[in-house]
């Protein structure tokens, strides 16, 4: 029965991707049931495993929290810091990338402090960002503004220094304007580094969010966003809801990147496979 | 605009005139590369004719600096010394009257072939609409291309590639074309394929031909005039005249003249190729 069911569903889907990603899931699931229930069943504890709840009592959690306000204001606060400092390293790294890939003179005089405060990591500005910024929510901007700008930088300046010079030359030997050099070959040219970075740069983005929400305490609840909610549940002790803390992120996490990849299926019709 | 203007007033000289080919001569071109004290002469007073409406075709041992040429006749780069003239004017820079068929595919790969064909003429401003979608079109057509107008460069085939780009060059109405060894890579067949497609193609339009290449076979099946190279810091070593008539057969290569301009030609190469050899001894 099971059987005839998985085709009936793989014939109206059509596609076998997603039967097996569905069922790779579910597997998973299984797994984590099994590890987790072990303790009960065979007296057995598995290390690391054995006091994570299982899937179940997630479940369970997750239907208690669904109808609740606050757990949704979480993802709204936490959404619309990640978008917000996203947003703002987009208009600035694309411009500055580009600016040090086809400027010497720009590049010359950024790319060296540009280069002293990459490393440093996002997380290692929260303290001075927290005294610096007027607010709270100013310094969480802030430092996941960090997070995706760096990346983004250096993906649009290498894949707009590794654009084919054929390219260029041969459309300079068509009359291209400086402009026409710019607009035409060099911006698309960089397109898919842009996404390259930008989807690095989202993940990042995400990770940095949560600790920021985490250390800064968020302020009050609802407003804390998601990282707040692990965090409240940690200090509440409830088990269950952290873990679906952690899933409502990676289901977060993953709606965004999703988002990205079909942008830049929409604006590449040259990257798509035939 | 300065540029666009000399390319325009050049145009208009050229329609004058009865010709769309333009004869090139390269003065006492010399350039190297690096630092004076560590510099890598390149090329050494090389002066050539290239003469209007001719295929001449240049040979040379790899390495030898062939590309380092065709850059500076295109115009992308400068020579430390000497000049390079099309029709008796020094050129400053690329302009449409001189195009370029590069070594590696240089269509642009988020354009169709049609938006690659239509690229200069289109941002130039100077066709536009449906004379120049006709036009393309019929140029597409014209090199076997007339299903894949509105495929990407990775969808086509090398051979297709290299006939897409021929399109997107003559579209320009260039008076000069050159070609940067622009079937190496390709397999054996359609290497000869296209060989015999280009030849087809310059016996109807007549236009000035610079051929650069490596490979004596193909160097002699097209050639008009045939410039041996020497090897680095490269000059000129000697132009043949390949006399065998036109248009060309795949026959003729096996005939005794061409046998004996591929053994001169090779003579001359081997030489060549021995003392860069025996550098590295």
């Amino acid at each position: 029965m099971a059987n005839t069911k998985k085709t009936v569903l793989a014939s109206l889907l059509g596609e076998t991707t997603l039967v097996r990603g569905i069922s790779s899931i579910l597997i998973f699931l299984v797994i984590w049931q099994i590890g987790a229930l072990c303790d009960d069943w065979f007296g057995v504890d598995i290390l690391g495993i054995g006091l994570v709840p299982p899937p179940t009592d997630v479940f369970i959690a997750f239907l208690d929290v669904i109808p609740k306000v606050g757990y949704w204001q979480s993802w709204v606060a936490s959404f619309s810091r990640v978008l917000t400092g996203f947003i703002v390293a987009m208009i600035i790294g694309i411009p500055f990338g580009l600016l040090l890939a086809v400027n010497r003179y720009f590049r010359g005089v950024f790319f060296p402090p540009f280069e002293i405060l990459r490393p440093i990591p996002p997380l290692a500005w929260v303290p001075a960002s927290l005294i610096f910024w007027p607010t709270n929510e100013m310094s969480i901007a802030f430092v996941t503004f960090l997070g995706a700008f760096f990346t983004i930088v250096i993906n649009v300046l290498g894949g707009a220094r590794a654009i084919n010079i054929s390219y260029l030359r041969a459309a300079q030997s068509m009359g291209a304007s400086q402009f026409d050099l710019f607009w035409k070959i060099i911006l698309p040219g960089t397109l898919p580094s842009i996404f390259t970075g930008a989807a690095v740069g989202m993940g990042i983005t995400w990770e940095v969010v949560l600790a920021a929400e985490m250390i800064s305490g968020g302020g009050t609840q609802g407003g804390g966003g998601l990282g707040f909610f692990i965090w409240s549940s940690y200090m509440g002790g409830s088990l269950e809801q952290i873990v679906v803390g952690m899933i409502s992120i990676g289901i977060a996490g993953y709606l965004s990147s999703s988002a990205i990849r079909k942008i830049g299926y929409l604006l590449m019709p040259w990257k798509r496979l035939f | 605009m300065s540029p666009r203007d000399s390319a325009t007033s050049k145009e208009n000289k050229n329609n004058s005139g009865l010709n769309n080919a333009s004869s090139v001569t390269l003065r006492d071109v010399s350039k190297s590369y690096g630092e004076e004290w560590l510099s890598d002469d390149v090329l050494k007073d090389v002066s050539i004719d290239f003469p209007a409406g001719e295929l001449t075709v240049i040979v040379g041992p790899s390495g030898c600096g062939k590309s380092t040429l065709v850059n500076i006749m295109a115009g992308f780069e400068q020579p430390d010394k000497g000049q390079v003239l099309v029709d008796g004017e020094v050129i400053h820079g690329p302009a449409k009257d001189r195009m370029v068929v590069f070594q590696e595919t240089a269509l642009i790969p988020w354009q169709t072939t049609f938006e690659n064909v239509i690229f200069g003429p289109k941002m130039r401003g100077e066709k536009s609409g449906k004379a120049l979608k006709d036009e393309a079109e019929a140029l597409l057509v014209k090199v076997g291309l007339g299903e894949f107008i509105h495929k990407y460069p990775i969808q086509l085939s090398g051979g297709m590639q290299r006939r897409a780009e021929l399109a997107r060059a003559l579209i320009n109405e260039p008076t000069v074309m050159i070609m940067d060894e622009p079937f190496r890579g390709l397999d054996a067949m359609s290497r000869s394929l296209m060989q015999e497609f280009f030849l087809d193609l310059f016996e109807e339009n007549k236009k000035t031909n610079i051929f650069v290449t490596s490979e004596v076979d193909e160097a002699i099946f097209l050639a008009d005039n045939l410039v041996v190279l020497s090897n680095k810091p490269t000059s000129v070593q000697k132009v043949l005249k390949i006399k065998l008539p036109r248009p060309r057969d795949y026959k003729m290569l096996t005939s005794t003249e061409a046998f004996e301009y591929k053994r001169e030609a090779l003579e001359l190469l081997h030489d060549e190729a021995m003392k860069s050899f025996a550098v590295l001894k």
